[in-house]
């Protein structure tokens, strides 16, 4: 149905030949973490069989293999996400840690008392506690742009929230709805009101063709582990002006350029917010990702999850009609391939469980966004989210076993 | 379907489609607390009225999966007219039971403090959640309603004056 040859990546990835519980693994939580294809496995086993040592520290021949690997890895996504310079990438553990940074270290540089941070109410918990912690700290204040009930950002008064702001921080993908926000209106609304704008993009890079440049952001956090790389790397995206003024965060070893009695200086950036020896497999295992991503095309991945969705949500609404309710924006064009639903009189957490004696995995729960949850009135919904490895056939195996589950439930 | 049929047993169902003791109580003389499960989302009400030494009356609210929800359902129709020392005991005798292993629950063996908890408690219908620890993830779950009538227990027996009039 689209350019993509489904059977030929499946075969890439080793886990997706397992059964669970007698049956076919079908693997529908890629929103939550993805599975990684064989090329990703190699380039961390090489690492580790072939040519591992630390990074930018030795000068024998597998230190310096090391290190041209490790920041090859840099490179690549810095090629991803169409960055200036491989530099304005700083390694973190994942998006998590990212936007830690940006709270940690350019707010608390940055803000005082009684300025305004202003989040959405479809964010996850990743972008709301930190802006909370520094909120009790600093007596910051924060405010929510709510969700309206099409399940996308209700922009009306958005200039009115931004007065007095000096940070929009904002999904650009919902982990939960699916709604593919419109960045560039959000950071030319937060620009105007003389604020910066944080994009989560841990929804975003691994779906979409991103442009750090045309969004015009100021900061993009990211995750390895949702774009077919290993767990443990992800990263930060800033301009290179704000990442020289940013004071470091965490202090050690790689991070400093001299250290003293007295005290220290920093490494240039990157370099100066990766303090420790850095995940150094995973960034090699990474760039192997971002390779295959390449070499299947952003735009051929997501025309594929469009149109599984499409299927997707048409066999749900054929076979359930009604007792199955659909959280997220009816046009298609601005939703990811992800579905969350409930299912009338059956918990999420109980379609988890029978689902999953056919071997369908899917989330279920709050997805890390309480706050929407309380918007959208349910305590937890189920969410199959879809890749690059998944077809038809994989929701056609959600379809039946959910049919099971209602049969199971006596509904 | 043989595991998933050890963990929704019938009477499971039963009680998470028709609830016991399902509402609210007047606050005072009751005393409400609430538990929560911060991982799915679940979430236990419970309207405690404890009068002298015993827990008079007893309702639940919330909402969440059918393992939660049965449970508490099943907790409250045990506890309910019992001594709050008897509730104390049952909770512990609960707490045994989810924590035994899955290959004791097949030999039908449990090692001492466990089984200590466990003797001389009827544990009647609550019995049917045993199929609960073979899925590990689903034990919070079930414990959500007793940890709840535990912290619920504690703060109404400490707000209680001695003639028993709740605080």
């Amino acid at each position: 149905m689209t350019g993509l040859d489904i059977a030929r990546i499946k075969a890439d990835f080793p886990i997706l030949k397992r059964e669970v519980n007698g049956a076919r693994l079908v693997y529908l939580d890629s929103a939550s973490s993805s599975q990684k294809p064989v090329q990703v496995l190699d380039a961390m086993e090489h690492c580790y069989r072939d040519s591992y040592a630390n990074v930018h520290r030795g000068v024998y021949t597998i230190a310096e293999e090391t290190t041209a690997a490790f920041e090859g890895g840099r490179a690549k996504v810095a090629s991803l996400l169409h960055a200036g310079a491989t530099d304005e990438i700083v390694f973190t553990k994942n998006a998590t840690e990212a936007i830690n940074l940006v709270a940690y270290s350019w707010a608390r540089a940055n803000l005082r008392e009684s300025d305004v941070i202003v989040v959405t109410e479809m964010e996850h918990h990743a972008n709301i506690v930190p802006w909370h912690i520094l909120a009790a700290e600093r007596g910051v204040e924060l405010r929510f742009v709510p969700v309206n009930p099409g399940y996308e950002l209700d922009l009306t008064n958005l200039e009115q929230l931004l007065d007095g702001a000096r940070l929009l921080a904002f999904t650009a993908v919902s982990n939960v709805l699916g709604t593919i926000n419109d960045v560039r209106t959000l950071v030319d609304a937060a620009h105007a009101a003389g604020a910066l704008a944080l994009v989560d993009a841990a929804q975003a890079v691994p779906h979409l063709e991103i442009d750090v440049a045309a969004w015009d952001a100021d900061f993009v956090a990211w995750t390895g582990h949702k774009m077919l790389g290993p767990s443990g790397i992800g990263g930060l995206w800033a301009r290179p002006e704000i990442l020289d003024d940013m004071p470091p965060f965490l202090g050690g070893g790689e991070m400093i350029r001299d250290v003293t009695t007295t005290g220290f200086s920093t490494n240039d950036v990157p370099w100066k917010f990766e303090a420790g020896t850095p995940p150094i497999a995973e960034a090699i295992g990474l760039g192997a990702a971002v390779d295959y991503l390449q070499g299947l095309g952003l735009d051929a991945v997501r025309a594929h999850e469009l149109a599984l969705t499409t299927y997707a949500l048409d066999a749900l609404s054929e076979r359930f009609g009604e007792r199955l309710t659909v959280y997220g924006p009816s046009d298609l064009e601005r939703r990811s391939g992800v579905i969350s639903f409930t299912f009338e009189g059956i918990h999420a957490h109980d379609i988890s469980q029978v689902v999953d004696e056919a071997g369908v995995c899917v989330r279920a729960g709050h997805h890390c966004a309480k706050p929407l949850m309380r918007v959208l009135g349910v305590p937890a919904t189920t969410r199959a989210s879809f890749y690059v490895y998944n077809d038809e056939a994989d929701v056609d195996a959600l379809v039946e076993a959910l049919v099971r589950a209602e049969k199971f439930f006596g509904i | 379907m043989s595991g998933l049929e050890d963990l929704y047993r019938e009477v499971i169902l039963d009680h998470y489609r028709a609830p016991r003791n399902r509402g609210e109580l007047p606050v005072p003389p009751a005393h409400k607390v609430e538990g929560f499960n911060p991982l799915c989302g679940d979430e236990v009400v419970l309207y405690l009225e404890v009068k002298g030494d015993t827990v008079s009356d007893l309702r639940t609210a919330g909402q969440g999966c059918s393992i939660s929800q049965a449970s508490t359902s099943m907790m409250s129709a045990a506890v309910k007219g019992k001594s709050v020392q008897e509730a104390r005991q049952l909770i512990r005798a609960f707490k045994s039971l989810m924590s035994i292993h899955e290959t004791q629950l097949e030999g039908g063996e449990t090692d001492g403090s466990d089984a200590e908890e466990l003797q001389g408690v009827r544990l009647g219908d609550l019995a049917a959640l045993q199929g609960v620890v073979k899925f590990p993830v689903r034990i919070k779950c079930a414990t959500l309603g007793w940890n709840t009538l535990q912290q619920g227990l504690d703060e109404a027996t400490q707000s209680a004056t001695p003639s028993g009039s709740g605080g």
